[in-house]
């Protein structure tokens, strides 16, 4: 096993366990924390596939705004470790049945897609790139972009309006 | 670093053993004489100046008992803070207590990756270096917030949460600022940016436009607002919060958040010297390339160190900000500023080459009267208290 | 091997290696005396009163909110500023609209109030 695909599978486990923690842990706080470790498992996914520019604004989007931001959520909501986080489902057969004929179909859909084999990653500057591409290629979702980040910093402000009223 | 082992390769210095052992071995020494060689003991020295220049800034002496002038104070304290008891709360979040500090150290340490000391004494020359420093504040903010909730006490959950609030609001004008930079340079690469620039003074990116000049200046105070230091550090006011975040924190692990601190002055010591002020550039007086690597590792320390000792120099002088000041000077005057200084430099980069010289030259000329101004105020006062000048203070 | 983010893993591999080598000593060679108050939560003296998890201003929130959404501004502007030369003046009027349009959204952000305060 080569070095590069030990690393890989290093952060392959951290990105999976720390997704197993976030989707079952209890408590909700270790779930938010949680997410710390999947998104650098992301960013370090994108790194190797060279995608710098993205492993770097996964960082600083994900983990700098909206894993902050959903702290922020969390750590406001009051009373937060009185809630007990179960489920009584009744029918849990049933639902294991599902679960099973639906892994079963994802690992038949991987072993019959024929994967394109990955080329060899080159570390070029893919922000140069990435620039070209949302003002050539891509300029109307790009433009489009910007109305949806218009719609959010209004929506941002309607949902906290009451509060800053008073 | 890559070229310089392989040059060594090729001529025989490490006989036999595969390329790739070489480097990993090569990395990892690089990794722990960065970090236990340079970062550690910057980190002390730095707590340890920071305390004298205070001193001497107010007055009074600062620790010079142990070692020449307190100089091995840091040491001191170091040793003293491992030898003492590892306190965990009971009712603190047993798991992410210890975690925190630890995030935050990480954080802290990653950036030490790109920062350029030489034109070959850089650890990783990454395409997007200095989006990458950006980045790994992230970590930090994020090691804050668990630090405030995991220690279940209201000032430290009230600390943290501000103080991650301040960090996340003064990243948007230091990115702003950095980007007119980028402009300029037209790269990421910390190595780019600074063969953006010239040995010469007026060929730095600081005094490229006026523009320039002002998103120094707020590239600056976003960033000592980004490491917590006065005049924003409400978060850490003693008088404010106990100790905001870090108050239950004892022994190792407060080391470890103040250790964080201190180095992370440095980074901005070096972030704004690679940026603004021509990073590690020297006059070509030598080929040897030994000496020539040693002279540009002085002249980046020093440059960098400079803005340490004013970072310093700020917080013995002004008072703190007040936390809605702080938010209200972030956004309401720093990013409609940067955002003025960014479409400035854009409208720069389409003027010719001469109309930028006379601008640059204005530029310089302002910064220049600016520090000749400082003197003569200074002397002013000197001579206006007529205080009796301590010069060889008996100590 | 010539992956330029190797030496980000080494580092941070060594890292972790010394910060555990710390805090192992630092728990080894320290006394341990457990004292009822060494275990309360740190008050300035008083003894602790009320739950920890008080309910706090909605302002963080709106604050973190605002910095996500300015930081993908500012991410849509790196791209742009290195391709820059290349891109010209159509360039200069497309990321011209990109900015009219947030600016408009902070000028209304501005006007009702939301950056008050904290």
């Amino acid at each position: 096993m080569s070095v590069s695909t030990a690393v890989f599978n290093l952060i392959a486990l951290l990105l999976v366990v720390s997704a197993a923690m976030v989707a079952f842990s209890r408590n909700i706080i270790y779930s938010a924390f949680s997410l710390l470790g999947t998104f650098m498992g992301v960013a370090g996914i994108y790194i190797f596939l060279g995608a710098d520019f993205v492993a770097a604004v996964q960082l600083l989007i994900y983990v700098g705004g909206i894993l902050v931001l959903i702290l922020f959520a969390v750590m406001l909501t009051h009373r937060i470790t009185d809630v007990t986080i179960t489920n009584r489902a009744a029918g849990r057969i049933p639902a294991l049945i599902v679960v099973v004929g639906l892994v079963y179909m994802l690992i038949q859909t991987v072993r019959t897609t024929p994967w394109a084999a990955a080329k060899q990653v080159t570390f070029a500057s893919t922000t140069a790139t990435i620039g070209d591409a949302f003002l050539y290629d891509y300029l109307l979702p790009f433009e489009l972009a910007s109305l949806v980040l218009l719609a959010a910093m209004i929506g941002a402000v309607v949902l906290s309006r009451k509060e800053i009223k008073e | 670093m890559q070229a310089l082992l392989d040059q060594m390769i090729q001529e025989g210095a490490f006989a036999g053993v595969p390329k790739e052992v070489v480097y990993t071995i090569a990395m990892v020494l690089t990794a722990v004489v960065v970090l236990s060689a340079f970062v550690a003991p910057l980190a002390g020295v730095t707590s340890w100046l920071e305390r004298r220049v205070w001193a001497r800034m107010q007055s009074r002496v600062g620790p010079n008992r142990v070692g020449p002038q307190g100089i091995l104070q840091w040491l001191a304290d170091g040793i003293k803070n491992i030898m003492k008891e590892d306190i965990i709360p009971t009712a603190a979040d047993q798991k992410l207590f210890p975690l925190a500090p630890y995030v935050v150290f990480m954080g802290f340490l990653c950036a030490f990756v790109v920062i350029p000391f030489g034109e070959s004494l850089i650890v990783a020359d990454l395409n997007i270096g200095i989006l990458y420093l950006l980045s790994v504040t992230s970590l930090v903010v994020v090691g804050i917030l668990m630090a405030g909730w995991a220690s279940n006490n209201k000032w430290s959950l009230l600390g943290g949460m501000r103080s991650a609030a301040q960090i996340v609001s003064y990243e948007i004008p230091a990115g702003l600022s950095v980007l007119t930079v980028v402009f300029l340079a037209g790269t990421l690469s910390m190595q780019g940016i600074i063969k953006a620039q010239g040995w010469r003074p007026w060929d730095w990116f600081m005094f490229h436009n006026p523009f320039t000049f002002c998103a120094f200046f707020l590239f600056f105070t976003a960033a000592l607002a980004e490491g917590n230091r006065t005049p924003f550090d409400i978060p850490e006011a003693e008088s404010e919060l106990v100790a905001g975040y870090v108050t239950e924190y004892s022994g190792m692990r407060f080391l470890f958040f103040f250790f964080a601190e201190w180095g992370n002055l440095y980074v901005i010591g070096a972030v704004v010297t690679t940026l603004f002020m021509g990073g590690w550039q020297v006059p070509p007086v030598t080929d040897n390339p030994v000496l020539l690597g040693i002279l540009q590792f002085l002249t980046f320390f020093l440059k960098a160190y400079f803005w340490v000792f004013v970072a310093m120099w700020i917080r013995a002088t002004l008072p703190r900000v007040r936390v809605d000041q702080l938010m209200g000077l972030c956004w309401k005057y720093m990013v409609p500023l940067s955002f003025i200084c960014l479409l400035g430099t854009i409208g720069f980069m389409f003027m010719d080459t001469n109309s930028r010289r006379i601008f640059g030259a204005i530029t310089l000329g302002f910064a220049i009267a600016t520090i000749i101004n400082f003197f003569r105020r200074v002397g002013f006062q000197f001579r206006s208290a007529k205080p009796e000048a301590y010069w060889k203070p008996h100590i | 091997m010539n992956h330029p983010f190797l030496p980000l893993l080494v580092m941070f591999a060594v890292a972790s290696v010394i910060v555990v080598a710390l805090l192992t000593v630092a728990s080894l060679f320290g006394p341990k005396s457990t004292n009822a108050a060494k275990n309360d939560p740190f008050e300035s003296g008083n003894p602790p009163t009320g739950d920890a998890r008080i309910r706090f201003s909605v302002r963080f929130y709106l604050v973190a909110m605002l910095f996500l959404i300015f930081d993908l501004e500012v991410v849509f502007l790196y791209p742009w500023a290195i391709y820059f030369r290349h891109l010209g003046v159509f360039g200069l009027i497309q990321m011209g609209i990109f900015l009219v349009i947030l600016t408009v959204g902070y000028v209304y952000v501005w006007k009702k109030g939301a950056l008050e305060w904290d």
